[in-house]
C-alpha cells in the first residue's frame, strides 16, 4: 500500500498530527493515513473530534466519546486496505477527558467533587472554547504513554487558528499556575509577594474592574485545584516535550483555495518558530485541466457530434474547469515555492463526496500510490 | 468572464419565502458563521457592499485578526482602527488583546489604572490563560461597534455591523461567552455588562445570525446541525443561509444523453475529454442541486444561492456581483 515521499514521512513516527483550517479534509485525510498504517501492519488509532455523521457511521465509530472501537476489517479490505494491522478509532469528548483528568489528579476524593461542581471548572471545561484543544492533547498523551498503539492519527480540532492545540496545554497550566493562584487563595494577601509590592494595588484595581464575587469563585476555584497545579503543570511541559520529539510528525492538511493556502502558509511558519517537527504539506481536492488541445479541429468536431449551441455549451464547460485548474495549479506552486524542498502531496479532486471507508481507501492510493 | 446562469424561483421551494425586502439589512449586527472553507469572509464581504448601496452606513469586521477583509477590498489593514472602505463602508479587525486593553480603559474609567493593571503579571497570567476570556472581550467590542451611542471618544455610529464570525463551534461559543460569563459572575459589573451584551447578541430585533454553506453533503450537514445547536444552546434562531459556490449546470438531461452517446461513439481524444468535463460538470452541478434540495427541505431558515465566481481571487469586481445578486434576492 505505502509508498512515495509521505510513507518516507511516517517510516518510525508513533504520533501524526493533522492540522489546517477547516474544511480542508482533515479528518478524511487523517482517517486515510490511519487506515494506510493499520494496513502496513501497524495496530493504529485515529483521535478525532466532531466527525462527519456518514463518516462516522462508516467507520463503525459509536456516539458516545472516549471509547476506542476497532474498525471491522472487512470493510477496510473492502476499501482496498487489508493488511496485518488494526485499525481503531475514537471520537474524543473534551469535557469527559476533563473530568478524567481532575479525577486523576486530584489528591482525594473531597477535592474532586469540588473541583467538578465548581461553576467555573464546569464553565472551563465545557462550553468554553480551548478546552477542545487541550483535551484532544491531553488524550494523545495519555494514549502514546500507555503505548497500546503503534501509532496515533490525530485529527485536530476546528480551531479558528489551526495552532492553537500547540499553546493549549501551557495556557490552561498557567491559568492554573500555582504562582497566579497563590494571589487568590492567600486570604491576608500574604502570598502577593511573588508578584512584588504593586500587587496589593493591582488586586483592589482588578476587583474594581470584575466585582468582588468573581474574585471569591475565582478564589474558590483556585483553592480547589491548588494541589493538582504542579501535576498539570507536568502534564503540560510532557505533552509539548512529545510534541516536539522525533516521534511525532506533523501533517499540513489544505485546500487549494487561495485564502486557505495563505492559512497553510502561516502555520507552517509558525510550526517552525514552535520548534516542531513539520513533516508534509497535503493539498487536498486539486483539480486538473481538461486534456484536450483547444482549438478549430476540437470545436469542429464537437459541432459535427453535437450541433453548434451544444458543442459551445461543452466548450464553456471546458472553460470554466481549465479556469479552475489553473487556479489550482498556481496556489500549489505557491506553496512550493514556500516549503522549499519539503514534501507536497496534491491530491487530485475525487469524484463525490469522500465520506465513507472506500473513499478512504481511494485517498489513501492518491497519498501512497502516486505523486 | 463566464455568464453565470442562476436558477430562479427558488424561494418558493419547499414553502419558504425570503423575508421582506431589506429585513435582514434591517439589522444592527449580523453574525455571519458556517463550517471552515464555505466562504464566509466573502459572503460577509458582499453583504457589507449590498448594504452599503442600499444605503445602510455599514462596517464589516473580522474577528480571527486575520485581516483578510480590508484586503477583499483591496485596502490595507490598520490594526485596531476602522478602515474606509469608501464613504459609508468601513473594515474592522478586533483581535483580543487589544480589546482588553481598550476594556480595561473603559471599565477602570482610567488610563493609569488600566495601565497598572493590564500590565501586571497577574493580570497577564489571567488574561492570556483564561479560556474564553478571549471570546468575552471580542464579543464585547463587536457591540459596541454595533451600538448607536459609541464608547469610542470621536467614533460615528453604524447602521449595521456584520461580523465575519469563526466556524460553527468557535462561533457558537463566540456568541455564548456573554451568557457563560454572566452566569460565571453572577453579580457584579462584568455580570452586568456580560447580560447586556448577551441580551443585544441574542435579541431578533437586534442580532441575525445567518450561516454560509456549499451544496455539498458534509456542509449541508453540518449546516442542518448548526440550525438545531444555535436554537438548543443560545436559544438563537438561524435566521439565513447563503448557499455559496453553486455551479452553472449548462446542460439538460437530453443533451446529456446527447454527450453519452457522441462518446460512446468513439470520438477523438481531445473530444472525449471535453464531452467527459462537460458531463462531469453536469454531474456536479446536479449533484450541488441535490444537496441544495437537502438544506432548504432540512432548514427552517431561508436559502439564497450565490455563483461559483470560477475566479482566482474574488477581487473587487467579484465582490460586487455577488452583492448586486444579495440585493436583488434579500
Amino acid at each position: 500500500m505505502s509508498g512515495g515521499p509521505l510513507a518516507a514521512v511516517l517510516e518510525g513516527r508513533e504520533v501524526v498530527v493533522c492540522a489546517g483550517s477547516g474544511g480542508v479534509g482533515k479528518t478524511t485525510t487523517a482517517a486515510a493515513i490511519a487506515a494506510a498504517l493499520a494496513a502496513e501492519g501497524r495496530r493504529t488509532i485515529v483521535l478525532t473530534i466532531d466527525p462527519a455523521r456518514r463518516l462516522a457511521e462508516s467507520l463503525g465509530l459509536p456516539d458516545v466519546g472516549n471509547e476506542a472501537i476497532r474498525v471491522p476489517s472487512e470493510r477496510l479490505a473492502a476499501a482496498g486496505l487489508a493488511g496485518d494491522g488494526e485499525l481503531w478509532a475514537m471520537t474524543l469528548d473534551a469535557k469527559l477527558t476533563f473530568d478524567e483528568l481532575i479525577a486523576s489528579n486530584a489528591p482525594d476524593a473531597a477535592t474532586r467533587d469540588a473541583v467538578l461542581a465548581n461553576p467555573i471548572y464546569r464553565q472551563l471545561s465545557g462550553a468554553l472554547a480551548g478546552s477542545q484543544e487541550y483535551m484532544a492533547m491531553e488524550k494523545l498523551y495519555e494514549l502514546h504513554a500507555e503505548g497500546g498503539y503503534d501509532a496515533l492519527v490525530l485529527d485536530t480540532p476546528p480551531a479558528r487558528n489551526a495552532l492553537d492545540f500547540l499553546d493549549a496545554p501551557g495556557r490552561l497550566s498557567r491559568f492554573i499556575d500555582s504562582r497566579s493562584l497563590q494571589v487568590f487563595r492567600s486570604s491576608g494577601r500574604a502570598g502577593l509577594g511573588f508578584f512584588g509590592r504593586g500587587a496589593g494595588a493591582v488586586m483592589a484595581v482588578l476587583e474594581r474592574a470584575t466585582g468582588v464575587d468573581l474574585l471569591r469563585d475565582l478564589a474558590e476555584f483556585f483553592n480547589a485545584f491548588g494541589g493538582m497545579a504542579d501535576g498539570f503543570r507536568d502534564r503540560a511541559r510532557a505533552v509539548e516535550a512529545l510534541l516536539a520529539s522525533e516521534v511525532t510528525t506533523f501533517l499540513l492538511v489544505t485546500s487549494p483555495r487561495a485564502a486557505a493556502i495563505a492559512d497553510a502558509a502561516y502555520f507552517h511558519g509558525k510550526l517552525d518558530e514552535a520548534g516542531m517537527p513539520f513533516g508534509a504539506m497535503i493539498v487536498n481536492r486539486v483539480r486538473e485541466p481538461v486534456a484536450a488541445a483547444r482549438g478549430e479541429a476540437l470545436a469542429a468536431e464537437l459541432e459535427g457530434l453535437l450541433g453548434a449551441p451544444l458543442a459551445r455549451k461543452v466548450l464553456r464547460d471546458v472553460d470554466d474547469r481549465d479556469s479552475l485548474a489553473a487556479r489550482d495549479a498556481a496556489n500549489v506552486e505557491r506553496m512550493r515555492a514556500e516549503l522549499g524542498g519539503a514534501p507536497l502531496l496534491a491530491v487530485p479532486e475525487l469524484p463525490g463526496d469522500v465520506h465513507d471507508v472506500g473513499g478512504l481507501g481511494a485517498v489513501a492510493a492518491e497519498l501512497f500510490d502516486r505523486s | 468572464m463566464v455568464p453565470i446562469r442562476t436558477p430562479g424561483g427558488e424561494s418558493s421551494i419547499a414553502g419558504h419565502s425570503l423575508p421582506a425586502v431589506g429585513a435582514l439589512l434591517d439589522r444592527r449586527l449580523i453574525f455571519v458563521t458556517g463550517k471552515g472553507g464555505v466562504g464566509k469572509t466573502t459572503v460577509a464581504a458582499a453583504l457589507a457592499l449590498a448594504a452599503h448601496r442600499a444605503g445602510r452606513r455599514t462596517l464589516v469586521c473580522e474577528v480571527a485578526a486575520q485581516e483578510r477583509l480590508a484586503a477583499a477590498f483591496g485596502m490595507a489593514a490598520e490594526g485596531f482602527r476602522e478602515v474606509e472602505v469608501e464613504p459609508g463602508l468601513n473594515a474592522f479587525s478586533v483581535n483580543p488583546e487589544d480589546a482588553i486593553r481598550e476594556w480595561l480603559r473603559y471599565q477602570l474609567r482610567s488610563r493609569t489604572l488600566a495601565g497598572l493593571l493590564g500590565g501586571s503579571r497577574i493580570f497577564q497570567y489571567l488574561a492570556t490563560a483564561a479560556p474564553g476570556l478571549a471570546e468575552m472581550v471580542t464579543i464585547g467590542k463587536v457591540w459596541e461597534l454595533a451600538q448607536l451611542e459609541r464608547k469610542t471618544p470621536g467614533s460615528t455610529p453604524y447602521d449595521l455591523v456584520i461580523v465575519d464570525a469563526p466556524a460553527t463551534g468557535h462561533g457558537i461559543a463566540l456568541l455564548g461567552a456573554p451568557r457563560t460569563f454572566g452566569e460565571i459572575a453572577r453579580v457584579g459589573p462584568i455580570n452586568r455588562q456580560a447580560e447586556i451584551v448577551d441580551a443585544f447578541v441574542r435579541d431578533p430585533a437586534s442580532t441575525a445570525v445567518v450561516a454560509v454553506a456549499l451544496a455539498e453533503e458534509m456542509p449541508v450537514t453540518e449546516t442542518l446541525e448548526l440550525e438545531r445547536r444555535v436554537a438548543a444552546e443560545l436559544d438563537v434562531r438561524l435566521e439565513h443561509v447563503f448557499a455559496n459556490a453553486l455551479l452553472a449546470n449548462r446542460l439538460s438531461g437530453t443533451e446529456a444523453a446527447t454527450l453519452d452517446a457522441a462518446l460512446a461513439g468513439g470520438p477523438s481524444d481531445g473530444a472525449r475529454a471535453a464531452l467527459a468535463a462537460s458531463l462531469e460538470a453536469h454531474q456536479t452541478a446536479r449533484a450541488q442541486r441535490s444537496q441544495l434540495g437537502r438544506l432548504k427541505r432540512g432548514l427552517g431558515a431561508p436559502v439564497t444561492t450565490l455563483p461559483h465566481l470560477l475566479t482566482h481571487d474574488v477581487g473587487r469586481d467579484g465582490l460586487e456581483r455577488l452583492a448586486a445578486k444579495l440585493e436583488r434576492d434579500l
